[in-house]
């Protein structure tokens, strides 16, 4: 059963491959088969490296995204919270803004 | 085939084709646009494609993004000379069988831009447009009415003799000549095995 599934999947592809083989107009060239599809040339290295700086980058911005998820049901339910989920919340914020000043220190900030 | 055998055998209830009418019928039924607009034309394309005017009822819906998906260019809008070679160069990055529409006055001469300095005076200087739909810009009918005479145009190629299509012909070419960015102008200029302007024939020289 398995097998004529495989085949009722495959012949088909088999087929159209095998039509293209034959009957298919090739005509390429160097425009034609470059890489690029957006009509631009394409410059250097597929294989390119990105700056390590970017990282940082990223990860101080996931860490503010994350936070902001937190903060908006925390502003929302400001005036009814205990003062235990204050004070929760209030670590968790000065535990991310320690990692920033420290990362600002750190000059992680600064594009080089 | 003969003619009136034909349509004896149609009236006996057996139809018959050619490979030609099969092959040609199969291109034309389904003639994917490339999915790129330029200028406001680009605005009544979109307009076309959509439930009001519905391209799809003539096989033409799926827009690709892909150039190596798409069987028709509808240069649809001001063609800029910074534009000039992505478009020619994603033309050339179409599979065979392809075909050009240029849509709107800008596409098919420059338009009301024709004076400037940074707009291409047509793009049939450098691709070889099969269809020109006049406009400023064209309605959403006129791109559909557009669309049907290039599907005519489809079915009436032979598959073998002169007037065959390129991919049929081993020497026509393959790509064609994506002009650079020279120190004045777009260079070369046209493509001349392309475009010939018509020659002024003055009759009263004096």
């Amino acid at each position: 059963m398995g097998l004529v599934a495989a085949a009722f999947c495959l012949t088909p592809l088999v087929l159209a491959r095998l039509w293209a083989a034959w009957f298919s107009p090739r005509k390429p060239g160097a425009e034609k088969n470059a890489a690029y599809e957006c009509g631009l040339e394409s410059r250097g290295e597929a294989w390119v490296q990105f700056h390590a700086g970017y990282y940082l980058y990223a990860i101080v911005f996931l860490i503010f995204d994350v936070e902001a998820l937190f903060l908006l049901p925390f502003a929302v339910a400001f005036t009814q919270l205990p003062t235990g989920a204050v004070v929760a919340m209030l670590v968790f914020v000065l535990l991310l803004v320690e990692g920033f000043v420290w990362a600002w220190r750190k000059g992680v900030l600064r594009w080089q | 085939m003969d003619e009136g055998l034909r349509s004896e055998l149609s009236k006996q209830g057996v139809f018959t084709t050619t490979l030609q009418e099969l092959y040609n019928w199969g291109r034309r039924s389904s003639v994917w646009p490339l999915n790129f607009g330029l200028a406001c034309c680009a605005i009544e394309m979109i307009a076309a494609s959509m439930s009001r005017w519905d391209i799809a009822r003539f096989g033409a819906e799926v827009f690709r993004p892909s150039p190596r998906q798409a069987d028709l260019m509808i240069v649809a809008g001001t063609v800029t000379k910074k534009m000039a070679p992505m478009v020619v160069r994603l033309y050339n990055q179409m599979p065979e069988p392809k075909y050009v529409i240029a849509m709107g006055a800008c596409a098919i001469s420059g338009g009301p831009f024709k004076q400037g300095y940074n707009v291409l005076k047509g793009i049939d200087r450098y691709l070889p447009v099969d269809l020109h739909i006049p406009g400023c810009p064209p309605k959403p009918e006129a791109l559909l009415h557009g669309i049907m005479k290039l599907q005519e145009k489809i079915a009436a190629q032979p598959l073998t003799g002169d007037g065959r299509p390129r991919h049929l012909q081993a020497d026509a070419p393959a790509e064609f000549p994506v002009p650079a960015y020279g120190p004045y102008d777009l260079t070369p200029a046209k493509n001349e095995t392309l475009w010939r302007p018509a020659a002024l024939e003055r009759q009263n020289a004096a």
